[in-house]
């Protein structure tokens, strides 16, 4: 009964042991690699709005309507510790209200042994590009698009990069009072 | 019988001995006790290691992963960091991930929050008219993340009396057990 107990305490203590140490190493041999790559953002068409925000806060605000084209190839961030991608093009300004703004317009899940090249034309956004405001209208060189993605790994440090490669959209002075978009 | 030796070993210890191991014994509950309180100062976060609780940050993370927090000033928050906040009135902390922010020149900001595996935003979550989360709603910002682990805490949680007997037996054995040779289970 002893015997049995003992080797059963043994073999547990060792095999988490040696569990942990292949976590830790997971984490130690990947935590400061460069996580960034060369990003092309181009942005085809800009419209404006202003309605009532139906999201949420009901006041009437700007609301930008944007597609884009993304190109990026990612092959090189993955490696033994990566087990997802989750890439995000979010746009940043800045406004009288506000002093920085930050709203993500579209993302996307890219899994390991997923095709890591992306080559995405004439997207649409897939969250509503709300201002808290009025801020969008005649934003001629303050709002700026870029890629970045959160690495998740097996097991180690969750770092947010930033792609190399950002694009400026400039906003009409006037609303588009149109119907149809 | 298994139970009578352990009683025969109670036995032969005298005072001293029984001293010594309740000693040991508060020791390293106290030692357990530093480090976590430790980790709270150097992280800034009120809850430095979460589980995670629920399937809306799928297939980042699991039901039962581990998750390190932080929560310090100087890092503000930014859209796509994962953050682990709390309801007003609610104790469950949430993990999603930061969808939008608003920030005014004085700092004070106010944001939007959003789960991977979730079709929509959280706000209908948030309290009846709450629409932005601010910084007081926050546990921390998760930076490290180690598979599985939780689970352990979820079985507990789900099965207190798995949770009664795990420390009844680790109690126990801390307790009756004193020869040098055999492995140390706590230490």
């Amino acid at each position: 009964m002893n015997t049995v107990l003992t080797r059963a305490n043994s073999l547990f203590a060792f095999s988490l042991s040696v569990m942990a140490a292949l976590t830790f190493g997971c984490f130690i041999t990947t935590a400061f690699k460069e996580r960034t790559v060369p990003v092309s953002i181009a942005v085809s068409r800009v419209m404006l709005k202003n309605v009532e925000d139906f999201t949420g806060p009901g006041d009437r605000s700007d609301l930008g309507i944007i597609t884009f084209d993304i190109s990026a190839d990612l092959q090189s961030i993955f490696d033994w510790n990566v087990k997802q991608l989750f890439l995000y093009l979010s746009a940043e300004y800045s406004t009288k209200n506000n002093a920085l703004n930050q709203v993500v317009l579209w993302d996307k899940i890219i899994l390991r042994g997923d095709n890591p090249k992306l080559l995405l034309k004439d997207m649409k956004s897939k969250y509503f590009f709300f201002d808290d405001g009025n801020g969008l209208k005649g934003n001629q060189n303050n709002v700026t698009l870029t890629l970045s993605w959160n690495v998740v790994p097996n097991a180690g440090i969750l770092p947010l990069v930033t792609g190399a490669g950002h694009v400026s959209v400039p906003f009409p002075d006037t609303y588009k009072t149109a119907k149809s978009y | 019988m298994l139970s009578l030796d352990f009683l025969d070993d109670v036995r032969r210890m005298n005072k001293r001995q029984l001293y010594y191991q309740v000693l040991n014994f508060g020791m390293i509950v106290s030692s357990a006790l530093m480090i976590w309180k430790g980790l709270m100062v150097i992280t800034g976060s009120e809850s430095p290691i979460v589980v995670v609780l629920s399937g809306s940050m799928e297939p980042a993370f699991h039901r039962g992963d581990l998750l390190f927090l932080t929560n310090r000033v100087e890092d503000p928050i930014r859209v796509g960091e994962i953050v682990v906040f709390r309801i007003e009135g609610r104790e469950i902390p949430i993990v999603h991930r930061v969808l939008k922010i608003h920030e005014k020149q004085n700092g004070h900001i106010k944001f939007l929050t959003k789960g991977d595996n979730n079709a929509v935003d959280d706000r209908g979550l948030y309290k009846q008219g709450q629409h932005w989360l601010e910084k007081k709603d926050v546990v921390g910002r998760a930076r490290g993340f180690v598979p599985y682990i939780g689970i352990v805490t979820i079985l507990m949680n789900d099965y207190p009396k798995f949770k009664y007997a795990v420390l009844f037996l680790l109690g126990l054995f801390v307790l009756v057990h004193r020869s040098s040779e055999a492995p140390c289970l706590l230490c």
